[in-house]
């Protein structure tokens, strides 16, 4: 994964501000799942929902596309699968040029956009075999087998025969999965499948994703919530209004933000000073605490320098992100809504 | 599933080759039409008209005192086909064509509203695919609403009132099996018409992502263009009406069969279904699927 480096990880910078570190990225787009080359979307009314993305999705990855609502990702998915077309820029799917290869590439494509949507007077099973007969790829000979296997998987076969009206909506988002399930696929896209689950609903969809990713299925998982996703990814990418700004393997992502050191003493100027004499640049003090990214500098000699200049350190404290903070940092905000 | 099984799944990513012609996205779209309980409330209603004629004559045997009836109604006396053909009169300017709105309507906003539509298209169906499947489920409806009133009327007449050789409007007396084939032929060009108004109603449809907008609009133009074309001052427009020759399949029921209204009512309706069915398709391939 070297679609972008994740240096500057500063939301708005996003795309062209980035310095790649190595040799430049090859774009092989028949070695990635999903390429999407500059993909935007300008509504009528004006409004840019995606802003130009490089979307690079590996085969075999499990991708979490992390963002908060309105910040472009399910417009980005609609793009991805031919239902929204682009203002601007192009993408492939398993490789092959979109959306002139839909009718070849989207048999071989599961997915669940916005959450499930099915006829509500019809049965479970029923909805699924209106789904299964559109299919002219579908082989009618094993379509009651193929379908009870994906009820199964999702564990819904016991309500099958129940009408989609008198679903929960954590039955409703499994009957969703099912039908992304109901063929072998090689690309999954779940647009927000944990929503609406229970704590056992989310792990249990969690464990399906990962025993698909293990069989060599290309996930592509959006969520706002980071922690839902951070357990089975490969790979991130971060969206934040229309912009992708941070993309790369979790690894990557985690290193990008730099661990702090955080002191506190009764005298912070002279901690201030220290700090700074290491080569670090200490933030603003605030009350009897003075922080500073590390850098390249070791914690324990930052801490040996403090006692040495005669600072009187109260507490010594080093705060190593976590990819929530990481993800705080890219998009300036929790999980409000960005407009 | 087992280990083993899943493993041959994600090595075995071959998509089968679609054969050339599948019928089974037609007959699940046929399944839904007529699987519907509102749909078959219609047609029940439809049903119930020529039931309700029929025992109304049989019951007040009314007389030819020159009041306007609909016409046929004081043959059916005489001969019970003529059940069939004053229902078809009947629901011919508002019960049919609200029933052919709410199919019609339905067909693409149906699915859009419910959010069925984007899934339907990443399975992956052709949006050409969709709206040819969607169209021949409507006119499905429109045969299946014109011939429910056709045979139970038929039904009715033969069973509550004598059959027999039938009168035709020029004065020729032809056999009753001859009357039948008639009157299918008559049940035929007003599906025919209705086909018409299905492909107005489909482009209503991929309009909005209201079901019941569609069917409304639908209905609303059908009831217009009826109005329209009994005004006077718009004797110039009335040609252009789709609704223009639907009552001249009376036409059918002469010896010989005038055909100058009825070929001008089918070519007119052709032309009413290749622009609409345009129109529809124009919006259907460029349209996002935002719902």
């Amino acid at each position: 994964m070297t679609a972008r480096s994740l240096e500057p990880a500063v939301p708005q910078q996003g795309a062209a501000g980035s310095a790649v570190s190595g040799p430049a990225p090859r774009l092989d787009p028949d070695a990635t799942a999903v390429t999407t080359t500059g993909l935007a979307k300008r509504f009528r009314g004006g409004q840019l929902a995606v802003a130009g993305i490089d979307l690079l999705v590996p085969h075999g990855a499990v991708y979490g596309f992390l963002g908060p609502n309105g910040s472009g990702k399910t417009t980005t998915i609609r793009m991805l699968l031919g239902l929204v077309s682009p203002t601007a820029g192009s993408h492939t799917l398993l490789g092959r040029s979109m959306p002139a290869g839909a009718a070849q590439v989207l048999p071989r494509v599961g997915a669940l956009v916005e959450g499930p949507a099915f006829h509500p007077y019809l049965s479970g099973r029923a909805n699924l075999a209106r789904l299964d007969a559109a299919d002219r790829t579908a082989d009618p000979a094993t379509a009651r087998r193929r379908i009870d296997t994906a009820l199964d998987r999702v564990g819904l076969t016991a309500a099958a025969k129940k009408r989609y009206r008198a679903y929960s909506l954590g039955m409703r988002q499994r009957l969703g999965i099912a039908a992304a399930l109901l063929q072998p696929r090689e690309l999954l896209v779940l647009d927000e499948p944990t929503n609406g689950l229970d704590p056992q609903g989310t792990r249990e969809v969690r464990t399906l994703v990962q025993e698909l990713a293990s069989d060599g299925v290309t996930v592509l998982i959006s969520s706002h919530l980071l922690s839902e996703v951070e357990q089975i990814c490969t790979h991130v990418g971060v969206m934040h209004v229309g912009k992708l700004v941070a993309q790369g393997t979790l690894d990557e992502l985690r290193r990008s933000q730099q661990p702090r050191v955080a002191v506190e003493t009764t005298a912070p100027a002279a901690a201030v000073r220290a700090l700074a004499e290491l080569g670090l640049t200490p933030g603003p003090i605030e009350g009897r605490h003075v922080t500073a990214a590390l850098g390249e500098a070791e914690p324990e000699k930052v801490l040996a320098a403090l006692v040495h200049a005669g600072v009187p350190v109260r507490q010594f404290t080093l705060d190593e992100a976590g990819l929530e903070d990481v993800f705080v940092a890219l998009t300036g905000e929790g999980f409000d809504v960005s407009g | 599933m087992s280990a083993a099984e899943m493993s041959a799944v994600a090595t075995a990513p071959a998509v089968r080759r679609p054969p050339v012609v599948s019928t089974r996205f037609l007959r699940s779209e046929l399944g839904m039409v007529f699987g519907r309980r509102r749909n078959l409330a219609i047609l029940a209603v439809l049903a119930g008209i020529p039931i309700v004629i029929a025992i109304a004559i049989k019951v007040t045997a009314p007389v030819n005192d020159g009041r306007d009836g609909p016409p046929f109604l004081f043959s059916i006396t005489a001969n019970g086909i003529f059940v069939a053909l004053t229902a078809l009169t009947v629901v011919l300017p508002l019960f049919l064509p609200l029933a052919v709105a709410v199919v019609a309507g339905e067909s693409v906003a149906g699915e859009a509203s419910l959010g069925t539509l984007r899934y339907l298209l990443v399975v992956p169906v052709s949006r050409t695919r969709l709206l040819a499947v969607k169209y021949a489920g409507a006119l499905a409806y429109c045969l299946a609403a014109a011939f429910i009133v056709a045979v139970v009327g038929t039904l009715m007449g033969a069973l509550l009132f004598p059959i027999g050789p039938v009168t035709l409007l020029s004065g020729t007396q032809v056999s009753y099996g001859a009357g039948l084939a008639r009157l299918l032929l008559v049940a035929l060009y007003i599906a025919a018409m209705m086909a018409g108004l299905a492909a107005i109603g489909l482009f209503v449809s991929t309009l909005t992502e209201s079901a019941i907008a569609a069917m409304a609009t639908t209905a609303v133009l059908a009831v217009l263009s009826q109005v329209l074309n009994q005004v006077p001052q718009l004797d110039w427009l009335a040609p252009w009406l789709f609704s223009h020759y639907w009552l001249d399949y009376g036409d059918l029921l002469r010896d010989p069969i005038a055909t100058g209204a009825v070929t001008k009512g089918l070519a007119a309706t052709a032309a009413y279904v290749l622009i609409f069915g345009s129109l529809a398709w124009s919006r259907i391939t460029t349209k996002d699927v935002s719902s």
